[in-house]
């Protein structure tokens, strides 16, 4: 009998072996995606045992905790709900964290390098410190202001975005992103409500989950003048006052431009200044297309078109941030690559296969409203240790330099007439000298068109105190860019006041 | 025919082989072993009070101290009533035990903690019931081993065994789902707030009764024989009690809706008919039989469900615990093999240590899932240290059956140790998602009162049969009056006359 004994005790044996070998596979090579599985709240847990860091802007708190009584130890609450919400996003329990949450997770969970002494001292203390946290450079201000005007926007227009920045550092004073949401439901430890109110968002039409600030890209219509602009004065053969050809009609490839009204520019000659104050589309049509294709995108392309990379987080780490939407000029090419002049007619108006998001119209009026020099945009101004000792502080980095100090000041003397006399009236506020430029793009058959307007802000020192960019999505009702010039009017007002 | 069914040993086998190494009892090596299980038990405890409550009470040392007495306990019956025991299987059963009796402590404090109530006393809460079963469990062992001085005497009520061992495993099988179901498997027995596990305590039973049946029918099972494709089959009318067995397993199956006990009773028959026999075609008819039947009964499942729709039930999620489908289902989902799993990754190979991790996200921890919480907080590196400790039991156990002189004891000896291995990798192979799960508990450490007994009846029987193993032919003590010499014939055994 005991051959068999021995067999028996080798089957134990394999038997034990093949146990052995799946908790190999369970506990070593899978552990990794065990450990990060969403169905496994261990992590979590862990993760809410310390309080996660709070975001702040100008002293007003943005993102904080609430002790619970459950097993996840901290509720993320939003106080402003869904004014900050398309930029600090929500930290929720399972689902991926969005905004500011997400990018600066490393400092607010206190996970980051950085904070790798509080996490030392926790050891022998036996404490558990929160995390780092986020100072915003946003100006409550502006922002509640931007968020303000644009619900009530006297149009009644449902989708829109504004986007100000500060000219002389890239620091983004405010940004607001409509329809928002509250991220309040998001975050909570009931996984049920999270994921509800997540599909819920989802699914709606007005997209509230969309940063339509960075993520957006709509024809920018007649705001692409200022890049034309810009290259006409960039290539030495105009000047303020050079006489322009315009009139009323102009055909060009089998394209027909028309001015937006019949009485702007009828007559055969019109200076650069004048052909950007009153709009003047045959003017800008002609410009483009003898400036040339390869002239246009170039300057569209130094001014940050065509940017895949671009993120607005803090200046540190440029692989993190909010992720901006390339802006586009489209090939403006025929099927065998030769420029397409009726494209490039309209191109110049910002029509046609031209795309940019409302960041990118900011960047623009910064640019004219800093000599020339583009800086990188910012949203984190500080990140502070549990103990409010600061661990970064931005320091403003120039990104791009499209044109020289002295074609921006010719393109600010340009814009500066635009608001004062021109298209972009609305957008006047008294203890600055503003300037801008209007933009109406057509959409479609039958739908509305898209109101912009991009401009900046001197205050009384001759500082440029703002820049910004209002985007409305189908203004009903025809002049469409007015309440756009409008709300930034208010948004710079806001920013220039509370910026100092 | 009244010669002894159990042949005489050849001097060069076994009975030489314990002979010689029977002139040592090994009991000091017992005592040292079992000193050293208790501290790492003891370090166990204290590990779990400093990551849970950040400090080392005092409290903990009760329960360890009190368990390290009891074991002391039963090691002196141990010394003088089976003085030639095996010196392993004792210490290696009581740091199992003792590290059950930890962890189920661990979690009662963690839930202590949750709640806000005190830390639980010391026969309080599962851990403390743990801890009085373990107590009656090693007083009935005791009992075994001072009341039974020969394990041949059990060959006197095999019939009684064997009646009582079918009538305790059909039991719960026949009882309405009220007082036999729990989570989807009818094998309890319950009453009130109490319930066993009848199988537990059948399984020693049908071993006892199989070993004295197969010695009486070894000869004509061994030698009738047809060959057939090179392999010697049995006559038809022999393979009836293996029939039987067979249907009767899978009754089991299909009316405790448990896969888990059918394997178990149909592979510790198959063996022990194996081990009698040393014919491999029992094996080859019993694992056909077997896994031929649990196809049968998955399509059956599969095609008209019923009674077999729950084993189909589990070999889906077995097939894909982790489809979504399969996690979200209402109910019979696999949200407890995966909460298993991710517990057993998050563990990884080191594990978070006792009381770090949180065991608790896992249902049934305390009972058929503690392999899984206990992974989380040893890790890959502790469950392989717990597997060998098992493996080592088990061959422990098949050894004292390879030294053991008479077929009875070898039978006995082989069939509750393989029984053993054998529940231990459906159990830990149903856990790791190798096999389907089926509800066992894992020997020693699972939570329940059935078990634990049963098992140490088990552990007692291997002691008292390898005592009988290494003991020399004439010890002094039994000179000096001892316990009678055993009777060399086994009860009313004889061997049935070839009829061919």
């Amino acid at each position: 009998m005991n051959a068999p004994l021995r067999r028996a005790g080798v089957v134990v044996l394999v038997l034990f072996a093949l146990v052995f070998g799946k908790l190999n596979w369970v506990q070593a090579y899978k552990a990794d995606d065990y450990r990060t599985d969403p169905r496994n709240n261990r992590v979590q847990v862990a993760e809410y045992e310390r309080p996660r860091g709070a975001i702040e802007a100008g002293g007003q708190t943005l993102a904080s905790n609430t002790e619970t009584e459950g097993e996840l130890k901290y509720q993320r609450i939003y106080p402003k709900k869904e004014i900050y919400a398309p930029v600090i996003g929500y930290k929720p329990v399972n689902l991926g964290a969005t905004g500011v949450e997400n990018f600066e997770n490393d400092i607010l969970s206190g996970s980051s390098d950085k904070l790798f002494a509080d996490r030392v001292s926790d050891m022998f203390t036996g404490d558990k410190t929160g995390g780092g946290n986020i100072v915003l450079s946003l100006i409550p201000a502006a922002q509640e202001k931007a968020w303000k005007e644009m619900v009530n926007n006297e149009r009644g227009v449902k989708r829109g975005a504004a986007v100000a920045i500060d000219p002389t550092t890239g620091a983004v004073q405010a940004m607001v992103s409509m329809p928002s949401y509250d991220p309040n439901p998001l975050a909570s430890h009931d996984d049920k409500i999270a994921v509800a109110e997540y599909r819920k968002l989802d699914s709606e039409k007005g997209q509230p989950l969309l940063n339509r600030a960075v993520a957006s890209t709509l024809p920018p219509g007649s705001v692409f003048k200022v890049i034309i602009s810009a290259a006409a004065l960039e290539s030495g053969a105009y000047k303020l006052d050079t006489e322009v050809p315009a009139g009323a009609v102009y055909q060009e490839g089998g394209a027909t431009i028309r001015n937006s009204a019949d009485e702007v520019c009828p007559g055969g000659e019109i200076t650069l200044k004048e052909a950007l104050t009153t709009s003047c589309n045959t003017a800008y049509s002609r410009m483009g297309v003898k400036l040339g294709r390869d002239v246009v995108i170039d300057t569209a392309k130094k001014f940050g078109f065509e940017d895949e990379s671009l993120r607005v987080g803090d200046l540190e780490d440029l692989n993190t941030g909010l992720s901006v939407a390339a802006s586009r000029t489209g090939a403006i090419a025929n099927q065998d690559g030769s420029v397409d002049k009726a494209a490039l007619a309209q191109s110049s108006l910002g029509q046609r296969d031209v795309r940019m998001t409302p960041l990118q119209g900011a960047l623009i009026a910064a640019t004219v409203a800093n000599d020339g020099k583009q800086m990188r945009p910012y949203l984190v101004q500080q990140q502070l240790d549990s103990d409010r000792r600061s661990i970064y502080t931005a320091k403003p980095k120039v990104l791009r330099e499209p044109v020289t100090s002295d074609v921006a000041g010719g393109l600010r003397e340009m814009m500066i007439s635009v608001v004062q006399n021109g298209t972009g009236k609305n957008a006047k506020i008294s203890g600055f000298s503003v300037g801008g430029k209007t933009g109406t793009a057509q959409n479609a058959e039958g739908a509305d068109d898209h109101g912009w307007f991009i401009g900046f802000a001197y205050d009384k020192d001759g500082k440029a105190v703002s820049a910004v960019c209002v985007m409305l999505e189908n203004v009903p009702g025809g002049h469409a860019s007015a309440e756009a010039a409008r709300i930034a009017g208010e948004i710079m007002k806001a920013a220039g006041r509370g910026g100092d | 025919m009244t010669a002894s069914a159990v042949p005489a040993p050849t001097p060069t086998s076994t009975g030489e082989m314990s002979r010689i190494r029977g002139l040592k009892t090994r009991r000091n090596a017992e005592l040292g072993l079992l000193v050293f299980a208790m501290l790492l038990v003891a370090a166990f405890g204290a590990t779990v009070e400093a990551n849970q409550f950040d400090e080392i009470r005092p409290g903990f040392w009760l329960p360890a101290a009190l368990i390290g007495t009891l074991f002391l306990g039963l090691h002196m019956v141990v010394r003088f009533t089976a003085p030639y025991a095996d010196p392993v299987l004792l210490p290696a059963v009581a740091l199992i035990n003792g590290i059950g009796v930890a962890f189920l402590r661990r979690l009662d404090i963690a839930r202590a903690i949750a709640q806000e109530t005190p830390e639980p006393g010391l026969f309080a809460d599962t851990s403390g019931r743990q801890l009085a079963w373990t107590l009656l469990s090693l007083v009935l062992a005791s009992v075994l081993l001072l009341v039974l001085r020969d394990h041949k005497i059990i060959s006197r009520y095999a019939y009684t065994l064997g009646l009582v061992g079918i009538v305790l495993m059909m039991i719960p099988a026949v009882l309405p789902e009220d007082y036999s179901e729990v989570n989807g498997a009818k094998i309890w027995i319950k009453f009130g707030a109490f319930s066993i596990q009848p199988g537990e305590f059948a399984k020693l039973a049908l071993v006892s009764f199989f070993a004295y049946y197969l010695v009486r029918k070894r000869e004509v099972l061994s030698l009738a024989s047809h060959r057939f494709l090179g392999i010697d089959f049995p006559r038809g009318r022999d393979l009836g009690p293996v029939l039987t067995v067979w249907l009767f397993s899978l009754l089991v199956l299909v009316f405790e809706k448990d896969l888990g006990t059918a394997l178990l009773y149909f592979g510790l028959f198959v063996v022990t008919l194996y081990v009698a026999t040393e014919r491999s075609s029992w094996l080859i008819i019993g694992l056909l039989l077997f896994f031929g039947g649990v196809y049968v009964a998955y399509l059956l499942g599969a095609a008209i469900g019923g009674p077999f729709a729950n084993f189909y039930d589990r070999a889906e999620l077995w097939l894909d615990p982790f489809s979504q489908e399969n996690y979200t289902r209402e109910s019979g989902n696999s949200y407890q093999l995966v909460q298993g799993l991710l517990g057993l990754g998050t563990g990884g190979l080191f594990g978070t240590g006792p009381g770090a991790g949180s065991p608790g996200k896992v249902p049934e921890v305390r009972t058929d899932f503690i392999f899984a919480g206990l992974g989380e907080e040893i890790g890959l590196f502790g469950l392989s240290a717990i597997l060998i400790i098992y493996l080592l039991i088990v061959e422990r156990g098949l050894h004292a059956a390879l030294a053991v002189r008479d077929s009875f004891g070898k039978l006995v000896a082989g069939g509750l140790a393989f029984t053993l291995g054998l529940q231990l990798f459906v159990i830990l192979g149903g856990i790791t998602g190798l096999i389907p799960l089926t509800g066992q508990t894992t020997p020693f450490l699972s939570a329940g009162g059935s078990s634990l007994m049963a098992n140490w009846l088990l552990i007692a029987m291997l002691l008292r049969i390898s005592d009988a193993a290494r003991r020399p032919a004439n010890t002094p003590a039994e000179r000096a009056g001892g316990p009678k010499k055993a009777p060399t014939q086994l009860h009313g055994a004889m061997t049935e006359v070839i009829k061919p």
